[in-house]
């Protein structure tokens, strides 16, 4: 591996194993009056946090690197790991750096977690983002447009610096490009999954929950070129999708095992707010209605938004396809409402599409995965037994 | 929501509402099984932001899976529905309410009554409240196939109906449910009819609330929460808007003021209650595999139940919601927004620290339901702060809907004992 | 002497405490709970009697100096004579249920052989018994079940013959036997018992002449005398919803809990209690009044008994797990204290491997901090903090409740009773007292 590779594997690495938020309060060092703005997974309109000069970070949760010793007493045990570890990493200081928290509207857990964020810190800005549920632009457009403005406003009180339409622009602009790097690293992750391992892909992705969206276009951008030129031999493993992974994260140890029990990813829902919109934000005209389009008409599919035709599945299936992926792994928290809740449909529109697939649930410390490993092996053997058939 | 059907209970004396509302709730699922013959029009939609008034302006019939649900968990079948549904490849870990229902519907969709409840028409998802509603919705969609009415009700995360969420879901109500409901049914919207049902709700809905402000007496003359489910239940499922649904609050307020005038107690599962010794507010739905021991915990202890938060998932109309024909709209929409599971978590414990002032209350519960993350994630959290702002110390309890794996009699009985008896213990110190 | 009686019936053993009416603790009893909880409870206040009369024993011993030197070898060899003789009364309670059970058709064929058999087992199980209750003599339970079932099983190995009378037969039968004779009560009453100990024991004890014989004679005497009587009791435990005391005379082993946590350590303020099927924390004021209490819900995960599957997963007894992990030199994370997952993760780590003592250090911290999230939720850690139940006789979940406990809340005086499975008991019996007090 080349020296900068290396090193640049190195640093996002350290930048996810971080439950300090160290890279963000070394940003807020650099000006005395620059503000974080956190939001929970899926998808907050980060343009208009960086357009009124903020950063915004995105909070994934404590993973298996953090010991929870005070989230717990908040949460009943048959609630998911991902509150318990934000609770955990907000009441010993290490949000501070955050001036705001958002949370969208995942599912019940973490809109309640909103409220709680309330009760506990009554200081501080905080806001639950209900997107729309309605696809039409005059009645789902006009209340997200509404929204939208909204938290314009409390961002300008927030930064003291209400963003203008220029700064809007070039926010879009910003984060389009940011999407289109990450665009490519998947597509070429897609042809040729041996150079660039979902265990390297997913830190670099994520290292811009931390990092402003210009500087992590740029290390996408690197990743994707030092990968490319490293001599890395195809191997001849399973391609799978991975579904259900969209808010709390798996362990990085259970995306490891997955490669090690060969299976190839060639498509997930991992980090999935930051790959949000399928298609550019307009750069021109009004950015709030731009914003307000593209959120209707360019968002993914997940089992957070509501569907309003067709059956549930066609995009995965889609996935699967144009991915040329041979099996799709259900990989969902326990106790997460949305995934599990949805699985049957996928199940289903699997079946009637003849794709292999497998399940199992995880926690973001899960610590064991030698079931997975077996798992996960015996599903790429079959698929590979079934496609040579 | 009641979850009286068919048999009524064996042991609770029957009283004229009672009766009144067993027949209605007969009728009604009458209507639905002749539903296929009248060629009567049946819309599936939820208790929370259920626009019955509108409903009832089309004449079509509204079956509720969340109360079908909750009546398969009292007459022991809910077990074997989640079974169904779990061998379906539906997962241990999500709601019951869900599996519980796509079990049923699966063995044949026989309704409490016996008889099998129509298929709909129309789904019609007032997401309100609760995100599992959504997907409940879709999961039904695949086995029905019939068209779904998306109404998207904004979260009250900071307790205030903002005008554009007001609007939102006026617009919604104006471009996807009424056309919907004009399309499946083929009649007009008549704004006319649904502002004289409107006028009904409101009538219906002063003497629920001059019931359930009754348990302000001490003692009380009702149990708000056990007897409570009872109470609401024409108000929150098919009969809002009806002058049946006035004629069964008239009778039921008579009921409970003559109760109250001569200091009566409570109805509980062994007759009268003779003596209150405990005043409670409760948060949370109750358990309903094991409703009557559940509900003998409290009243062999002398427990009463004053004010809970569950009989407000249907509206808080004793916050002083009442729909209001003059503004049709926007007052469904106000409607919506204002239930209980609708409402921040901060507004949750305003709401019963209020309750457990005015109600005179020695004490909160809180019942933590395995199924409802709506209800019970930052229940924890609530209970320190209601404590806190209080000084009335809180018990929890967890159990489960519908699931009688998790109703765990002994582990709940000891909780309510001991917290009963720590209440005593405190009272004797202070005395 | 009056006496106010206090009844724990816990989900592995049911306690009894005797108060006199100073509220002097005057006896205490511990008895396995077994199927049937109203011999558990008469069997765990006979114990209690027992002890009281003991006491009584040592007292009128005691207020005689010329005793002095008597009193010191004369008591334990009262209580080893006495717990001779009741072992060899419920020995031959199992030995006519052994032939009862002998006797069943489906071992028509090997009648004779068999309960020839059983009979031979069962005399030398007598000659044992001597053995069990000698002076140096070590027992790993006190329990009769598990005494006589230990020899039976030894002896059953040895005169089992393959072909006509197996070994499992032996032990079928042994298994059968057992349960009427846990789930009834002698005949005998207890103060025979006593009585026939007390007797036996002033025959051997050695003599220091003939005055003293004499007096010691007396004192036994009046020690024997002294009417016990019963003035009320109180009951409580977990786990069923019908306890066998009348529901007047019930309070929730919560309650219970945290007032004998006070009468141990006045100070006391916050109780943790971590038992075999459930954790309690548990805050208490001034009076020892209960002001707000926490459990877990109904999975055990993070309970004793949790330790319990790791402890048959590796082969050890319960009571070694802990020194094991104190020899860890780190410790490996355990987020899962799942009581159903338990044994897999156990052979994953150790597969993967990491050492034994290191896994261990981990899951006792993992234990530690379920009940650590119970604490919380109960209103947090207060000076002064008692730890209670069978998980705080272990020194690994001791430590780390420690060090968490400072961590967390800074630094507590840590309290731990030796006594501490009684406390639940001690609360009932105080609770007992006081409402005599109140009604008089």
């Amino acid at each position: 591996m080349s020296t900068e590779l290396a090193q640049l594997l190195e640093r996002v690495r350290a930048l996810f194993e971080d439950v300090d938020f160290t890279a963000v309060r070394e940003w807020k060092a650099e000006g005395a009056d620059r503000k974080a703005v956190g939001h929970m997974p899926i998808y907050v309109p980060r343009e208009l946090i960086h357009a009124s000069g903020m950063l915004p970070v995105g909070v994934l949760g404590g993973g298996d690197r953090l010991e929870i010793i005070r989230g717990d007493a908040y949460f009943q045990s048959y609630i998911c790991h991902i509150p318990r570890s934000t609770i955990e990493m907000a009441l010993t200081g290490r949000l501070d750096a955050l001036d705001g928290m958002l949370f969208p509207s995942i599912c019940d857990v973490i809109r309640n977690l909103s409220g709680m964020w309330r009760l506990l810190f009554p200081d501080r800005y905080v806001r639950y983002v209900d997107v729309p549920q309605n696809f039409s632009p005059d009645v789902g457009g006009a209340f997200w447009r509404q929204e939208l403005e909204q938290l314009l406003d409390d961002f300008a009180g927030l930064s003291g610096r209400a963003a203008d339409q220029e700064a809007l622009r070039r926010s879009i602009a910003v984060y389009n490009e940011n999407r289109r790097e990450i665009g490519a690293l998947y597509e070429a992750r897609s042809h040729e999954p041996w150079v660039y391992p979902a265990s390297e892909l997913y830190l670099v992705v994520r290292a811009g929950n931390v990092l402003p969206p210009e500087e992590h276009t740029e290390l996408v951008r690197s990743y994707r070129q030092l990968a490319a030129a490293e001599d890395r031999h195809e191997q001849d493993l399973s391609r799978v999708v991975v579904v259900g992974t969209f808010c709390e994260q798996p362990p990085l140890g259970l995306l490891l095992t997955l490669e090690r029990a060969g299976c190839s990813i060639v498509d997930d829902d991992l980090l999935l707010g930051q790959r949000w919109l399928t298609d550019d934000v307009s750069e021109v005209g009004d950015p709030i209605e731009a914003l307000a389009t593209a959120y209707l008409e360019c968002s993914c599919q997940t089992a957070s938004v509501y569907q309003p035709e067709g059956r549930r599945g066609a995009w995965l299936v889609e996935s699967v396809r144009r991915n040329q992926a041979e099996g799709v792994i259900f990989c969902a928290p326990s106790f997460c409402d949305p995934a599990l809740l949805e699985q049957p449909m996928l199940v289903d529109a699997l079946a009637a599409a003849g794709i292999p697939h497998t399940q199992f649930k995880y926690a973001e410390n899960t610590g064991q995965f030698a079931a997975i490993r077996e798992q996960a092996g015996t599903f790429s053997d079959s698929i590979r037994l079934w496609s040579d058939a | 929501m009641s979850p009286e059907t068919g048999a009524p209970p064996r042991e609770i004396p029957k009283e004229r509402s009672m009766l009144l509302q067993k027949e209605m709730i007969a009728g009604h699922y009458q209507d639905l099984a002749s539903a296929p013959e009248t060629g009567r029009k049946v819309v599936y939609t939820f208790v929370p932001g259920n626009l019955t008034e509108l409903m009832r302006s089309f004449d079509v019939l509204p079956v509720l899976p969340e109360i079908n649900a909750l009546q398969s968990g009292m007459r022991k079948l809910s077990g074997d529905y989640i079974s169904e549904a779990e061998k379906q490849g539906h997962s241990e870990d999500v709601c019951t309410y869900v599996k519980c229902d796509i079990g049923m519907l699966k063995q044949g969709n026989v309704g409490p009554t016996g008889q099998p409840l129509p298929e709909p028409d129309l789904l019609l998802l007032s997401y309100t409240g609760c995100f599992t509603f959504m997907k409940w919705f879709e999961l039904l969609r695949q086995e029905y196939d019939c068209p779904v009415a998306m109404l998207h009700v904004p979260y009250q995360a900071d307790g205030t109906i903002h005008d554009h969420h007001r609007a939102y879901v006026v617009e919604q109500l104006e471009s996807e449910i009424i056309p919907k409901l004009e399309q499946v049914t083929g009649q007009q919207f008549d704004e006319d009819r649904l502002r004289a049902e409107l006028e009904l709700s409101a009538v219906a809905e002063d003497d629920l609330v001059w019931v359930l402000e009754s348990a302000k007496n001490v003692p009380s003359p009702i149990d708000a929460y056990f007897g409570g489910v009872y109470y609401i239940g024409p108000m929150f499922t098919a009969f809002r808007g009806t002058q049946e649904g006035v004629d069964y609050y008239r009778t039921l307020r008579a009921e409970i003021e003559e109760r109250l005038a001569a200091g009566r107690g409570p109805i509980t599962p062994d007759g009268e209650l003779e003596e209150e010794r405990y005043r409670l507010v409760l948060e949370g739905p109750p358990n309903w595999t094991s409703f009557r021991d559940f509900w003998r915990m409290f009243s062999e202890e002398g427990a009463v139940v004053v004010a809970s938060s569950y009989t407000k998932v249907g509206g808080l109309y004793d916050r002083g919601f009442r729909h209001d024909p003059s503004r049709p709209l926007e007052t469904l929409a106000d409607y919506c927004m204002g239930c209980y599971t609708n409402l921040g978590l901060p507004s949750r414990v305003d709401l019963i620290a209020d309750y457990i002032r005015e109600y005179r209350a020695d004490g909160f519960m809180i019942n933590s339901v395995k199924s409802c993350n709506s209800f019970s994630v930052g229940q924890l959290l609530m209970l320190r702060q209601l404590e806190e702002r209080t000084g009335v110390p809180g018990g929890f309890i967890e159990s489960d809907l519908v699931d009688p794996r998790y109703f765990s009699a002994a582990n709940i009985k000891n909780r309510i004992e001991s917290y009963l008896q720590m209440l005593e213990q405190k009272r004797g110190t202070a005395a | 002497m009056k006496i106010f009686v206090g009844v724990d019936l816990g989900s592995t053993t049911t306690k009894a405490v005797l108060l006199d009416e100073h509220g002097e603790p005057v006896g205490r009893g511990i008895t396995n709970s077994r199927s049937n909880y109203e011999v558990a409870s008469r069997v765990a206040r006979q114990e209690a009697l027992v002890t009281a009369r003991f006491n009584l024993v040592r007292a009128a011993l005691a207020a005689d100096p010329e005793l002095e030197s008597v009193a010191e070898g004369f008591l334990p060899l009262l209580e080893r004579t006495f717990r001779r003789e009741q072992y060899r009364e419920q020995l031959e309670r199992l030995r006519v249920e052994l032939q009862s059970a002998a006797r069943r058709d489906r071992h028509r064929e090997i009648h004779g052989e068999l309960r020839d058999l059983v009979d031979r087992i069962v005399a030398e199980m007598d000659e044992l018994a001597g053995r069990h209750y000698g002076a140096l003599a070590v027992r790993k339970s006190d329990f009769f079940r598990d005494l006589a079932g230990a020899d039976y099983m030894i002896l059953a190995e040895r005169y089992a013959r393959p072909g006509e009378i197996e070994f499992e037969t032996l032990s079928g039968l042994f298994d059968r036997a057992i349960l009427p004779v846990e789930n009834s009560v002698s005949e005998t009453s207890v103060e025979d018992l006593v009585g026939r100990a007390l007797d036996a024991a002033l025959t051997t004890a050695p003599s220091g002449g003939q005055g003293e014989t004499e007096r010691l004679a007396v004192a036994v005497d009046e020690a024997r005398s002294t009417r016990i009587e019963e003035v009320s009791s109180v009951g409580t435990g977990y786990g069923r919803q019908r306890l066998p005391f009348p529901k007047e005379q019930i309070r929730s082993e919560i309650l219970c809990h945290g007032l004998g946590a006070h009468v141990m350590f006045p100070a006391t303020r916050t109780v943790l209690d971590i038992g075999g099927q459930d954790t309690k924390a548990i805050q208490v004021d001034e009076n020892g009044i209960v002001t707000s209490f926490q459990m877990n819900d109904r999975c055990a995960a993070g309970c004793g008994r949790y330790l319990g599957y790791i402890a048959d997963e590796m082969n050890l007894g319960v009571h070694e797990l802990g020194p094991l992990a104190q020899q860890a030199t780190t410790c490996v994370k355990i987020n899962s204290t799942c009581t159903v997952f338990a044994g897999a993760e156990l052979r994953e780590r150790l597969s993967l491997g990491q050492k034994r003592e290191d896994i261990l250090a981990g899951l006792h911290r993992a234990i530690v901090l379920r009940a650590m999230s119970l604490l919380a939720r109960s209103g947090g850690v207060e000076e002064e903090f008692t730890f209670t139940g069978g998980v705080a006789r272990n020194p690994a979940a001791v430590a780390a409740l420690h060090q968490l406990v400072a961590e967390n809340y800074g630094e507590r005086t840590v309290n731990i009773s030796p006594d501490s499975i009684y406390t639940g008991a001690l609360g009932a019996a105080l609770f007992a007292l006081s409402a005599e007090r109140k009604a008089a």
